[in-house]
């Protein structure tokens, strides 16, 4: 019998972010637990302002080793960054 | 009129001082590293308002007139000061019987659920404490009090959660934390019996009404033991006093001698 905690993969959102960031991970029995688990283990250096908590097994992952077939054709497709257009003489700042 | 200030702030730093100690034990001990974390944090909560209060016991015993100041502390130590007193003094130098926390807060570790069932009574009773002491006409408790609400109100989060968890949880967590419950009772009722020094700051306007605490205490326990399966316990049970007069049980000579060690063995001495 597994007597382990479910894992939860923890995400904070600090005061001068605008996103949750993936900090790490911790045990806990359920989803109000989790979160207090991240704010003891987290946030005790006022580290952020909110906290999102996902179950582990929640979490689809891509492959690795499928890597070359994912990422790499996107290797010589310059046109996809936008460095192409003719700006206007009066837009100096971009 | 401040010798009793001084007795009241002293009962509130000693109960949080003591309380945690004991939590404190538990670090490294933990049964789960998350929760270990958790009470460690709530063990330096606790301290951290310990501090707050002993420098104002430390500057209210300093600012007694000599004659008064000889009377109030037994322990020899004392006797022969030569500097003002500070937050250590009071903390690594005072013997039992100076001390006036409430029996509950020196109660050994126990397992998981007698840890909570005692942080769980005193959680709650703290809320309600500095709830009502934010409006007390004592600026410097109340400014204390403010501050100190927060990390209760997580406390008291924390330890409800974990007794509506293990009580309505497995046969065997029901069972122990019934059994825990049940024996840290007769601890519960001295929180809620005035001392002099209690009875003297409600009167002056400075201190908490213990009454009116008492009863929105019995409403939350009884509310948070009715979602964990747990009996009711009886109102008028037979309760333990004689802590916040200075009448403990063993329990608090053991924690003195490993709190206080290395201060009494090499006075002054700093990390």
């Amino acid at each position: 019998m597994n007597n382990e905690w479910p894992l939860w993969e923890i995400f904070i959102r600090s005061k001068t972010g605008l996103d949750h960031k993936h900090v790490g991970s911790l045990h806990a029995v359920d989803a109000e637990m989790a979160i207090e688990n991240a704010r003891d283990v987290y946030t005790r250096r006022m580290e952020g302002v909110s906290i999102w908590a996902v179950e582990s097994k929640y979490i689809h992952a891509s492959n690795p080793d499928d890597a070359g077939e994912l990422y790499d054709p996107a290797n010589d497709k310059v046109y996809r960054h936008p460095t192409f257009y003719e700006l206007p003489i009066e837009l100096k700042h971009m | 009129m401040s010798i009793n200030k001084l007795k009241y702030v002293l009962q509130h730093a000693d109960n949080a001082l003591i309380m945690g100690h004991r939590i404190s034990e538990w670090c490294g001990h933990g049964p789960i590293l998350e929760q270990d974390i958790a009470l460690t944090n709530t063990a330096l909560d606790h301290l951290g308002q310990a501090r707050s209060l002993y420098q104002y016991a430390a500057d209210l015993y300093n600012g007694l007139p000599d004659a008064e100041k000889a009377d109030f502390f037994s322990s020899p130590v004392f006797a022969g000061l030569q500097t003002p007193v500070t937050e250590d003094t009071l903390a690594y130098l005072r013997d039992g019987w100076d001390f006036r926390n409430v029996l509950l807060a020196e109660q050994g570790n126990g397992d998981w659920a007698y840890t909570i069932a005692r942080s769980f009574l005193y959680d709650n009773y703290t809320v309600l404490l500095y709830t009502a002491l934010q409006q007390s006409n004592d600026e410097r408790l109340a400014a204390i009090a403010e501050k100190s609400l927060k990390e209760a109100l997580y406390h008291r989060k924390w330890s409800s959660e974990w007794v509506i968890r293990l009580g309505d949880g497995t046969e065997e967590s029901h069972a122990r934390m019934k059994e825990a419950m049940e024996e840290r009772w007769s601890f519960a009722g001295e929180m809620f019996i005035g001392s002099e020094a209690d009875k003297a700051m409600l009167a002056e306007g400075a201190g908490a009404d213990l009454e009116a605490l008492k009863s929105q205490w019995s409403n939350r326990v009884n509310e948070v033991l009715t979602e964990a399966t747990l009996d009711l316990q009886p109102a008028d049970a037979w309760m333990q006093t004689g802590g916040k007069d200075g009448n403990h049980s063993e329990h608090l000579g053991y924690i003195l001698a490993e709190m206080q060690y290395m201060q009494r063995a090499y006075p002054g001495m700093e990390w």
